[in-house]
């Protein structure tokens, strides 16, 4: 399997990734050799494995559900980029 | 002789005895980083002012002669993807080039009730994405052994400064090997706990299943002291194992008889270099000598760790980093036309290349249609992975080789070739994928190059990891080699 100009294209897509021509070629190739290496895993036979996600016993971990203070709003904003009124700024998303 | 070779106890002894004040320590630190951080560029920050408060204020609770803590007044330098409430927090990254955190991380709070002093920020590859510190967005960072060579990575500016006696220990990040093979080429003590042991709330997420914060020593001993500062359950990261936390000082007896070692054969093969396995080999005979027993043993899918470290790494990478979106926090691209062009303009002018072939190769795998082949399938290898750790457990104590297949390699000399430069962690990946903790420890000198002992362990078996580097190390006394950097 390789990887075509389009699917490198649908990926930076994906990732919110705006891609010159240069990385995309690039990417491409390097990818693709990346990738090619990777297709060793299929010498393995994995049937009835179980996937392993991370290596603690553990899942679903709660907190007690109790109320605590958050940070002030000042101290949230401090990196924002734009603020406006306590808030973080966004371009329009509907024109 | 530097003050930063002494022992810590010696330090605190001296400091006891007014022979030395915590100001003194503090301007040690800044004065060697004047005189040598344009040739290594281990620093991003430094924290100048709040240092020399931090050591005043120290100064007067010695004189008080109030309680002290276990690090206290102990120059350290901290990873810069670790964040620091109003010390700029870059994780190597232009996209957070202006980044004050509000809050500390767990760690760095442990630091603060252990009392050392934050001496500044480390450079590494930008978010712990490389093997060699070239990916840093600001500048490479320098081998203290040879300035032509890299440090290693990702903890490069943290293993350099160690090696380089700017600060007395640091805190790395270790998610494929970025603590230990750093350690390794820098010729320092890299240690990275079993994953869950050390809070990563407030470290800049790479790899969740994986990330590790751990300490970069100059002894096996430090390395005990800042574990016992910076273990221990912590609610705010829903992954921190919550087991009790033994006294690692009292591990270090200098005892290893009897104990049993396995050597995976696939960790002296291929790929090794022939003075890289004779150190190892050497190494094996100094453990003899002590009363340890060791045999050869078998890691069977080694061979398939790299592979499946990238697609998982690469994986997690992609969905953790899709938070740097230039709303709340980092660069905001000029004039975005709308919401979609701000989040893909921020992005693009804020990574570098690395962490976009990342995100790409994370993307992919993730993406409809290749999730099984890739992502499910990798999952899948590492159990197998795991299951040749527990089942090499269940008959030896330690896992022992090499950290790294190679000494440290020149600056430039694999850029451009991503798959060359991920196979510099064929040691210490398989250790990562199967949680375990492991210790990089010098074991001499390849064509003048430090060369890395790797000694791993049972999972929360830290204990057992670090008496056998210590014993290692006092037999030895590599610990005690410092490049001749002036």
């Amino acid at each position: 399997m390789s990887i075509t100009k389009k699917d490198v294209e649908h990926v930076a897509n994906l990732a919110r990734l705006e891609l010159s021509d240069a990385e995309k070629e690039q990417f491409g190739d390097q990818l693709n050799a990346i990738l090619k290496y990777a297709d060793k895993l299929n010498e393995l036979n994995t049937d009835g494995i179980e996937p392993t996600s991370h290596v603690l016993p553990l899942a679903n971990v709660m907190r007690a559900d109790t109320v605590k203070p958050s940070w002030p709003i000042e101290k949230v904003l401090l990196n924002a980029p734009e603020e406006e009124d306590g808030q973080f700024k966004v371009p329009p998303v509907l024109e | 002789m530097s003050v930063f070779d002494l022992k810590l106890s010696e330090i605190h002894n001296r400091l006891h005895d007014k022979q030395l004040s915590v100001t003194d320590l503090v301007e040690q630190s800044f004065k060697r980083i004047t005189d040598t951080d344009d040739k290594i560029g281990a620093f991003l920050t430094l924290n100048e002012e709040g240092a020399r408060k931090e050591a005043q204020a120290l100064d007067a609770q010695l004189a008080s002669g109030d309680e002290r803590g276990l690090l206290f007044g102990i120059p350290a330098g901290i990873k810069d993807n670790i964040v620091t409430e109003g010390l700029l927090t870059t994780c190597g990254s232009k996209f957070l080039g202006n980044h004050n955190p509000i809050y500390d991380a767990a760690v760095v709070t442990k630091l603060r009730a252990a009392q050392s002093v934050t001496i500044g920020k480390l450079n590494m590859d930008e978010f712990a994405m490389g093997g060699s510190n070239e990916n840093s967005a600001y500048h490479p960072v320098h081998n203290p052994w040879d300035l032509d060579r890299v440090p290693g990575g990702s903890s490069g500016g943290s293993a350099a400064a160690v090696a380089a006696g700017q600060v007395y220990f640091t805190l790395g990040s270790d998610t494929g090997g970025s603590i230990r093979q750093p350690a390794a080429y820098c010729g320092v003590v890299g240690l990275k706990p079993t994953y869950g042991l050390v809070s990563r709330f407030g470290l800049v997420a790479f790899a969740s299943s994986l990330d590790q914060i751990g300490p970069i020593t100059k002894n096996v001993e430090d390395s005990a002291y800042v574990l016992q500062a910076i273990a221990g359950h912590d609610e705010r990261d829903s992954t921190s194992a919550n087991v009790e936390i033994p006294d690692y000082l009292s591990a270090l007896t200098g005892d290893v008889k009897g104990l049993r070692i396995g050597v995976p054969k696939e960790y002296l093969g291929q790929g090794i270099d022939p003075q890289v396995k004779e150190r190892v080999l050497e190494a094996l005979k100094v453990f003899e000598s002590m009363g340890a027993v060791w045999e050869e043993v078998s890691l069977p899918h080694t061979d398939y760790a790299v592979a499946t470290y990238y697609l998982l790494a690469s994986s997690e990478a992609s969905s953790n980093l899709a938070r740097f979106d230039g709303v709340r926090y980092g660069v905001r691209a000029d004039n975005p036309s709308n919401l979609l062009d701000l989040y893909r303009r921020s992005r693009s002018e804020g990574f570098g290349a690395e962490v976009k072939r990342r995100i790409m190769l994370g993307t992919y795998a993730l993406s409809s249609g290749y999730y099984d082949a890739y992502y499910k399938k990798a999952q899948q290898v590492r159990t197998l992975i795991k299951r040749d750790f527990d089942q090499v457990f269940e008959k030896f104590d330690l896992i022992i080789g090499p950290t790294a297949p190679t000494p440290a390699f020149k600056l430039g000399e694999q850029v451009g070739d991503p798959l060359t430069m991920y196979l510099n962690d064929i040691c210490t990946i398989p250790v990562s994928l199967a949680g375990v903790p492991a210790i990089s420890v010098p074991c001499g000198l390849a064509d003048g190059l430090p060369v890395g002992l790797q000694i791993i362990g049972k999972p929360f078996d830290e204990q057992t990891v670090l008496r056998a580097a210590h014993a290692f190390e006092s037999q030895t006394g590599f610990h005690n080699l410092r490049p001749a950097l002036s």
